[in-house]
């Protein structure tokens, strides 16, 4: 298959894993963190930490839309749920996230009208063939997802759809980065960047990172050779004591971003003076809401939501684990109380969680009797 | 009449209520069968848990199963409700080492359900039983009231007699036994997925639905001793089943990725919806354990049946890593292959 099998090709990998070897400083260890759930998900589900020598440690970061949103974000779009005539759509990965009174589908199977759609023009559609039902698309994701929203949106604007609103809870991975390098005691060597966000924000908003805090950044793909040869990028810059942002993944990623999307996104949204993120806290300006023209599509506004706070179970250390000062397995919940079928924090739900990543791919210990 | 003595049952069941997932073939509906349904019933023959019960009758052993259809939409590219009923009959049937001998259909049809929709649901299983060589001597007919289901389901329940060549036991798997699949996996789950129209993906897919007898019938004439244990991988996928066999057996199943046969529509969809397609549903393949010794012999009668070409040794078992399936690629790298969990494609079957 083009543009999947070139990348992983064994040969190519196995240079790639030499140069690897080659580049690293035997004596260093190395923290180099992916900020992208779908890397954390791509590097566990190709085992590429086999192909690495040990001292490079992959950290993970905060990238996976699912486990960052609280679990008071959950209960607000869970009660448009409960709304009479309402449709609650979202994608797949939100199905089993839990919220306070349970997760989506076991809301579902109660009765709540919740679907999963791939896209939320697909929301739309609903809302266009169901004039008389109330069509609610919950929003989740950074960058990636944000401007498929905002054409949504525009799109209902255009038809003048009364039926539909979105409940948005889209944030940006910027400040997301700022607030980990910020954090005491996280030292994290260089950075994979995001590869799909980049295709939509371009490569500019890493450059603080090299600018203000020294640290090499290489935007990359999702195969393991995009991600072999991004950790080289970072290793080289290391090596020459460098610190630049690199783009592995031109083959997507413009530098200057998708100019389309862009515009779409400040016709449609505007920054939140702050958002709560699980596990990092109240980060400001990092995330998007609706702004005033798009009230009327906006779940926010024409639902009464509970808008509560809600705190994650002091057991689960979920915040560590997105931070990347814990492993999931050094989680105390990890694999017992906390498991795919029963999750306790949404680390352990999404394909790109990166718990769940851990347990399907890499977690050798006694399986949970099924 | 005699009464038969009943232990106190061992419920292990904790979910407060049922949902789509406890249908899916996976790990819930794993828990729902051993932590409900099992324990209750209680007794040696389906504490095997197997596709088809055995059971000992006039001294010859028999398999006997039973399986309900409930397929949306009921007409897909490659099959039918109709079809399907029957092919997954004789198919649990014959990873049982069993030929179906007669089959019994029960129908729940819907009120409205036009009369055209019926008739051809029953002469698509007219034709596949005449395929598979079954007769279906029996049955039943409920109708429920419009909405109550969705147009139709079928359940059908067969019998077979088990070639006596034949000892079919997770135990007596060994390591360095080989791990035989009939052909490229995935097609019906992603047919139906298709088939839903909810996605703007197009594909030229259709269901393997088929009867997989011949190529089962064809192995055992070769090296019946040599066969272990045998599945139809349907639901939750060929990952479910070898999980199900690595924790009856304690060993470790080592699958050689990129050995697994795969339509290049399959896994592009797959790439594209971020499913694994170990973990999609087939209805037309066969996944048999077979000793080393003979594991290319066997392999080549499967591959001589017209449609068994596509037919590969994927993987071998190993001591370690015990009870888990582990995925090897061809640059080194591992990961653990997990049975399905959650519901990535409801009612498939």
């Amino acid at each position: 298959m083009k543009y999947v099998d070139e990348f992983r090709d064994p040969e190519l990998i196995a240079r790639a894993a030499q140069e690897i070897a080659r580049t690293a400083e035997p004596s260093r260890h190395y923290r180099i963190m992916e900020v992208c759930g779908g890397h954390t998900h791509a590097i566990y589900r190709h085992g590429l930490r086999d192909v690495l020598p040990e001292n490079i440690e992959l950290v993970h970061g905060p990238g996976c839309p699912v486990c960052v949103l609280p679990t008071g974000r959950v209960d607000d779009g869970l009660a448009i749920a409960q709304h009479p005539g309402a449709i609650l759509t979202c994608f797949g990965d939100m199905l089993r996230v839990p919220g306070t009174k349970g997760t989506p589908l076991e809301l579902k199977a109660r009765g709540a009208d919740i679907r999963m759609v791939y896209s939320p023009l697909d929301a739309l559609r609903l809302a266009v063939d169901n004039p008389k039902r109330h069509v609610c698309f919950f929003a989740i994701g950074f960058e990636t997802t944000a401007p498929s929203t905002a054409l949504t949106l525009l799109r209902a604007q255009e038809l003048g759809l009364r039926n539909f609103s979105v409940f948005c809870n889209h944030v940006t991975i910027v400040p997301a980065m700022r607030a980990i390098l910020d954090s005491p005691g996280m030292r994290i060597d260089g950075f994979v960047g995001p590869g799909h966000v980049s295709s939509i924000t371009g490569c500019r908003p890493y450059e603080f990172v090299a600018r203000d805090y020294g640290k090499p950044v290489a935007v990359a793909g999702f195969e393991p050779l995009d991600i072999l040869e991004a950790i080289i990028m970072v290793l080289r810059q290391l090596r020459a004591g460098e610190a630049k942002v690199e783009n592995q993944y031109r083959r997507i990623v413009p530098w200057e971003g998708n100019p389309v999307a862009l515009r779409a996104m400040a016709r449609v949204f505007e920054l939140r003076p702050y958002f709560e993120w699980r596990g990092l806290g109240f980060i400001s300006q990092s995330a998007l809401k609706l702004n005033a023209s798009f009230a009327q599509w906006d779940a926010e506004v024409q639902f009464e939501l509970p808008g509560i706070r809600v705190t994650d179970p002091k057991a689960a250390q979920c915040g560590e684990v997105l931070k990347g000062v814990l492993k999931p397995h050094q989680c105390k919940l990890f694999a017992k109380e906390c498991n795919p079928e029963h999750p306790i924090g949404a680390l352990m739900v999404s394909s790109e969680g990166a718990c769940a990543a851990y347990y399907r791919y890499a977690h050798r210990g006694d399986p949970v009797s099924a | 009449m005699t009464t038969i003595e009943r232990p106190p049952p061992r419920v292990r069941f904790d979910d407060a209520q049922i949902e789509m997932s406890h249908g899916a073939g996976g790990k819930a509906s794993r828990r729902l069968v051993e932590g409900l349904i099992a324990p209750l019933f209680a007794n040696a023959v389906l504490a095997k848990l197997s596709d088809a019960a055995a059971l000992s009758l006039g001294g010859a052993a028999y398999a006997t199963t039973a399986d309900s259809f409930v397929v949306k939409p009921l007409r897909f590219p490659g099959g039918s409700i109709g079809e399907l009923a029957v092919n997954g009959t004789v198919n649990d049937l014959a990873v049982s080492g069993a030929r179906a001998e007669a089959l019994m259909a029960a129908f729940i049809l819907e009120a409205g359900l036009p009369t055209t929709t019926l008739r051809a649901e029953v002469e698509a299983m007219a034709e596949a039983a005449s395929r598979a060589g079954v007769a279906i001597v029996g049955g039943d007919t409920k109708v429920v009231e419009h909405g109550a289901c969705d147009g139709m389901y079928v359940t059908t329940f067969g019998v077979g007699k088990i070639d006596g060549r034949l000892t079919l036991d997770p135990r007596s798997v060994r390591t360095g036994d080989r791990v035989l699949l009939s052909g490229p996996i995935g097609d019906h789950g992603i047919t139906i997925l298709l088939a839903r129209g909810e996605l703007d993906l197009e594909a030229d897919l259709s269901s393997d639905t088929r009867s997989v007898w011949p190529y089962v019938s064809a192995l055992l004439d070769t090296c019946a001793d040599s066969v272990r244990w045998m599945r139809d991988p349907t639901r939750g996928g060929v990952a479910t089943s070898l999980n199900e066999l690595a924790r009856d057996s304690g060993l470790g199943i080592v699958l050689y990725e990129e050995a697994v046969p795969l339509r290049r529509e399959v896994r592009g969809a797959c790439e594209i919806l971020g499913l694994d397609p170990l973990h999609i549903a087939n209805e037309g393949q066969f996944l048999a354990i077979v000793a080393e010794r003979d594991a290319d012999r066997a392999l080549a009668a499967v591959r001589a049946v017209a449609g068994g070409e596509g037919a590969t040794l994927i993987g071998e078992v190993r001591a370690e890593p015990a009870r888990q399936v582990l995925g090897i690629s061809a640059y080194g790298g591992t990961r653990v292959i997990d049975m399905l969990v959650g519901d990535p494609l409801p009612r498939i079957c």
